[in-house]
């Protein structure tokens, strides 16, 4: 089947148009039946994927010993026993101060790089300086060095300046993490703003803020809005840097949560719990970004 | 200033001064140009590649922070310790043997879900919204429902089904599954795959979509089979896809930290380098030692990095051409 080029394929013209149409009549035919088969194949494979996060839910409104059978019991009573126990009811310890340091940590953090991501995409795109895209690949291959590979230094540098524990070095360090990503998804927003709308607004003489705001803006925005979620989920997800750099303060949810790595007795509903409530605004923020989180994740390379 | 006096000298005035002017207008034009750029540059030259040069000078160095006086210059002692040292080479062959895994298995996986999303079917949306899921959940909260509500031996979910089903046939004594002492490295691949794969998915996906229908349709009418159309377009037009999912997912797979600590602490052989250096600086403090294996994973990365940026460049080029 080597000679299938799409040269060769091509519809030759003294074709009967009634033939092609025939031919295509029977051609839609085929996927609808496939169709049928495709959509059950998915819809099964979808909720396997899905089953643990759905399991996860299920269990987070089980009681302990309910979440505990074998075989599990599935249609058991629904408590939000569970949730109250993650909250500290019992014991005490509340997860809020590593929640508001994850909130923290991360929308300060997606705010920094927003600040330096915009104008430095906007060098990068729209007035583009010279060997522009050398300055892309440095950016990427920042982000291409392993956190181990810089782990130690940051951690020594806190500990003699005394910024260890101290959420602000980890939002600086979050902002590094996330910046040469999102000046690659911006570069790719904002060039899809139509050079013909930035001459036409040059020529109605629209000074820099004028174009930036009517111009720049509207095209950009759900790009950059997407930029936003996604650095958010990864300074949010983020465990190896939080687990070295910060402790009794300044310790981030997922810091938090690996408190249940070596648990014993009964607990299960209650990591559960926890799952769901830390993983919420990842879950939010995705599918709010759902529509360019392709484009985000390869950096722009996917449309 | 100098942009000043441009603006006020007028042609014919002298011969020399005015290019003289055009060249330094050209040179704040330009700085004009760089200016939005640096803070960032900046900013992150210092905050990641200061770090990083640190990193190269300790890993010469005999650095054990729990005995100080010891501290001096050991040339390439630590380098040979990485590769020498049995537990650290077992470390980079799991972290190999992790990476490939993972990211072979969900890129698989992940075209075989894509082809079928590609097609339309009822609740479409729904469904690519519920694969999606998994990608969605924080690594840590994923790897801790993994290992205590799915792959716990007592009452986990898949020993729980692997009962359940068995009963229905009426027996007692059902198989059950211990992935975690058994075989650790493959709860953590196993997991990680399910995490990845949405994400290869959703990049095969969105290369599928961009396939020009008309070439598919024109085969289709000259009666090429599916799997012809598959091999001999899809496949083709889906290449550089698969390798920007690959290596994009390869540089994050590399470093994975979370799945590593939270199924296994790292027990059993499945510690990986990332974990292995965390162990080696925070808890034996042999800071020389952790640096050169952080040179070392460099080094590996820089390898995958070198095809990835020529992937990643491939698809960027048509795009820079604008």
């Amino acid at each position: 089947m080597s000679t299938l080029s799409p040269s060769s394929v091509r519809v030759t013209p003294e074709k009967s148009s009634a033939q092609v149409v025939r031919r295509r009549g029977k051609s839609r035919m085929d996927p609808t039946r496939n169709n049928t088969a495709a959509g059950i194949a998915a819809w099964l494979l979808a909720l396997l994927f899905a089953t643990p996060v759905l399991w996860m839910i299920l269990t987070s409104f089980h009681s302990e010993t309910d979440a505990a059978t074998n075989p599990p019991s599935v249609a058991a009573n629904l408590t939000l026993d569970a949730y109250k126990e993650f909250f500290g009811e019992t014991s005490g310890v509340s997860p809020w101060p590593s929640l508001i340091n994850s909130a923290t940590a991360s929308i300060l953090s997606t705010v920094l790089v927003l600040v330096l991501a915009i104008p430095a995409a906007y060098a990068l795109s729209i007035r583009p300086v010279k060997k522009w895209t050398d300055v892309m690949f440095f950016f990427l291959s920042t982000k291409m060095m392993p956190v181990v590979a810089a782990i130690l230094p940051l951690y020594l540098f806190a500990k003699t300046v005394g910024a260890l524990d101290n959420i602000w070095f980890l939002i600086l360090i979050y902002t590094s993490m996330n910046l040469p990503i999102a000046v690659w998804m911006m570069r790719s927003f904002l060039a899809e703003v139509p050079v013909e709308m930035l001459e036409a607004a040059q020529i109605d003489g629209a000074n820099l803020l004028l174009t930036l705001r009517k111009v720049i803006a509207p095209v950009a925005m759900p790009g950059i809005a997407a930029t936003a979620l996604i650095c958010f989920i990864f300074s949010w997800n983020e465990l190896l840097l939080a687990r070295v750099l910060t402790g009794v303060v300044a310790g981030t949810a997922p810091v938090f949560l690996t408190g249940f790595v070596s648990s014993q007795g009964l607990f299960l509903a209650k990591v559960c719990a926890a799952a769901v409530v830390i993983s919420l605004p990842v879950l939010f923020a995705g599918f709010a970004a759902q529509d360019k989180l392709v484009q985000g994740l390869s950096l722009g390379a996917v449309k | 200033m100098t942009t000043a006096t441009a603006r006020i000298s007028r042609p014919g005035h002298a011969t020399a001064k005015p290019s003289r002017n055009k060249a330094s207008r050209e040179r704040a034009l330009a700085w004009a140009r760089r200016g939005p750029l640096l803070p960032a540059l900046i900013f992150l030259i210092i905050v990641t590649q200061l770090p990083f040069v640190v990193t190269l000078i300790i890993s010469f160095l005999n650095w054990n922070s729990l005995s100080p006086g010891t501290t001096g210059f050991a040339g390439f002692e630590n380098y040979v310790t990485v590769l020498t040292d049995p537990d650290l080479r077992q470390a980079i062959f799991t972290t190999i043997l992790l990476t490939v895994a993972v990211v072979l298995a969900s890129l698989v996986i992940g075209l075989g879900l894509a082809l079928l999303l590609d097609k339309k079917f009822i609740g479409r949306g729904l469904a690519r919204t519920l694969l999606i899921a998994p990608f969605l959940v924080v690594p840590v909260a994923a790897a801790l429902i993994w290992k205590h509500a799915l792959l716990n031996p007592t009452y986990g979910l898949i020993n729980g089904v692997l009962t359940w089903v068995w009963s229905l046939f009426g027996s007692g004594n059902a198989p059950q599954l211990d992935l975690l002492s058994q075989a650790p490295l493959m709860a953590v691949i196993v997991s990680l795959v399910w995490q990845w794969t949405p994400f290869m998915m959703l990049i095969l996906l969105a290369g599928l979509q961009s396939r020009p229908m008309d070439t598919v349709e024109a085969a289709q009418m000259d009666g090429a089979t599916p799997w012809a159309i598959f091999r001999h377009l899809t496949l083709p037009h889906l290449r550089q896809y698969l390798e920007l999912g690959g290596l994009l997912g390869a540089i994050y797979i590399v470093q994975n930290f979370d799945a590593v600590f939270t199924l296994t602490s790292g027990g059993l052989g499945t510690a990986n380098l990332p974990y292995a250096i965390y162990q080696t600086f925070y808890y034996a403090n042999e800071y020389g030692l952790a640096s050169a294996a952080g040179v070392v994973v460099v080094i590996g990365t820089i390898l995958v990095a070198t095809f990835a940026l020529r992937t990643v460049f491939s698809l960027f080029k048509k795009e820079a051409a604008r």
